[in-house]
């Protein structure tokens, strides 16, 4: 039998490796859960990046603004401390280096670090990419928050990505509903293993050779 | 004297040729310049190529311009979203081009036509699709690829204040493209809730000089705001509450 983690239990350890003073960017989806979970006793600034620096949690139905929407375009609110700015500087601050983690959905990760995120390229889709590009290279530490497997059984680690490249080895780790696994030169190295799990178990599910924690 | 100000949004988009290519702000919804857009749906112009991070939501603002055929072509990020249905249905019978472009790189693209910058190495996109036949270079051990500015012959932006300067503020996350898009376009015209008298202004407060504006309408106050204070009571598209619009106005898209 193999532990898989709920999405709430992943969010919450994502939250635990975010530190005080980061300044961190949710992707759209899955990562925006990450906000539920960090501590109100720390100083984290959410970044979003339509033009935002210190984003609060949804409004109250009649407290809606129009003008303050997240990159999902769902309303948001101000904390004390934000900063408003436009999109060239938002995506400089991104490009630039100075976020410290962005957290991001994946559909497939390889195992030098490329992310695939924005399109299955299946053929008469309307391509959209929005942010997502900028996002993959945009922040000192990149996260992927994923199931490790999809609906089919295929697993989203893989040794190169059959989806559209979203970014070439920008990925620093990858936290599944199995395990959590560092990307390093030499490949998947697993982190942290959910309940039982054993390396064995998810080299089988993924297919890969995967490093053991701690080597 | 300096009067940049126009008496209606007619004047404002006065001249506006087919086949131009026009900068409009916004944000999905947000600084979407709803009126300008309206009074340039109006004034018949056709053929033209569109600049936005987006395609148009629901029915109206771009969504119309959009669905009165008179675009050619979009260049955007993010088309595809839960309430594109209007240029969905364009792209799939092939009455609408598209030049999808990463978000940033739209942004920087913009910023360097109004910045007087040639082209410029961008990381963003290096190895994708999105990247494929353009220049490629490495820099200091990172890989770049070359991006060429986006120029307009309009901007059309919405803005909270303006003077007759053409000196504007905004309100929070519906600042986004407007003080880009205003440096990158040959004439600027936006639309403010309020022209408010040369000097009210702070000017350290002050987002886009008047340099970079050349026409100022009002259109009268955001549904949200009465007097300036946030009312509320309408749902994150403008609309006057309802028991189900709370439900309703939950995105999933960029």
């Amino acid at each position: 039998m193999t532990t898989r983690i709920s999405r709430d239990d992943l969010a919450k350890r994502i939250a635990a490796d975010i530190s005080e003073g980061s300044y961190v960017n949710l992707g759209i989806g899955a990562p925006t859960l990450v906000a539920n979970f960090l501590p109100d006793d720390l100083e984290i600034i959410l970044h979003t990046e339509n033009g935002m620096l210190g984003m609060g949690e949804a409004p109250a139905p009649d407290r809606i603004d129009p003008d303050l929407i997240n990159a999902g375009k769902q309303p948001v609110t101000e904390l004390p401390g934000a900063a408003y700015f436009h999109h060239g500087d938002s995506f400089g601050m991104m490009r630039g280096g100075h976020l410290d983690v962005c957290v991001l959905g994946a559909f497939q990760v390889s195992e030098g670090g490329d992310l695939a995120n924005w399109s299955t390229g299946e053929p008469g889709s309307i391509p959209a990419v929005g942010g997502a590009m900028d996002l993959a290279i945009g922040a000192k530490q990149i996260f992927v928050m994923t199931d490790l497997l999809t609906k089919q059984g295929g697993s989203k680690l893989v040794a190169s990505c059959t989806y559209p490249l979203t970014g070439v080895g920008c990925v620093t780790r990858v936290y599944t509903d199995y395990g959590v696994f560092d990307v390093t030169p030499d490949g998947f190295r697993v982190r942290e293993l959910f309940g039982d799990n054993t390396v064995e178990q998810l080299e089988a599910l993924t297919g890969l050779s995967l490093q053991a924690e701690g080597n | 004297m300096i009067d940049k100000t126009v008496p209606d949004v007619d004047a404002a988009v006065a001249g506006i040729p087919d086949g131009a290519t026009i900068m409009i702000g916004g944000f999905g919804r947000a600084g979407q310049p709803v009126e300008l857009i309206d009074a340039l749906i109006a004034s018949g112009a056709s053929d033209l190529t569109i600049v936005n991070n987006n395609a148009g939501n629901g029915d109206t603002g771009l969504a119309a311009l959009l669905a009165a055929k008179r675009v050619r072509r979009i260049v955007c990020s993010f088309p595809r979203q839960s309430d594109s249905w209007v240029f969905d249905g364009l792209y799939r019978v092939g009455e609408i081009e598209l030049e999808l472009v990463p978000q940033g790189n739209l942004a920087e693209r913009i910023r360097a036509a109004g910045a007087g910058i040639g082209a410029f190495f961008s990381p963003t996109g290096v190895g994708t699709q999105l990247a494929e036949g353009k220049e490629a270079r490495t820099i200091d051990g990172r890989a770049y690829v070359l991006e060429h500015p986006i120029r307009a012959d309009f901007a059309l932006i919405s803005a909270l204040k303006g003077d007759r300067w053409g000196n504007l503020v905004y309100r929070r996350t519906a600042r986004n493209f407007g003080p880009i898009m205003a440096t990158a376009a040959a004439t600027t015209i936006v639309q403010v809730d309020e022209i408010v008298p040369l000097g009210d202004l702070d000017p350290e407060a002050v987002v886009t000089p008047g340099i970079f504006v050349d026409r100022v309408v009002a259109v009268g106050e955001r549904a949200w705001l009465r007097e300036g204070a946030f009312v509320g009571g309408v749902d994150v598209a403008g609309e006057p509450l309802t028991t189900t619009s709370a439900a309703a106005s939950e995105g999933e898209d960029q």
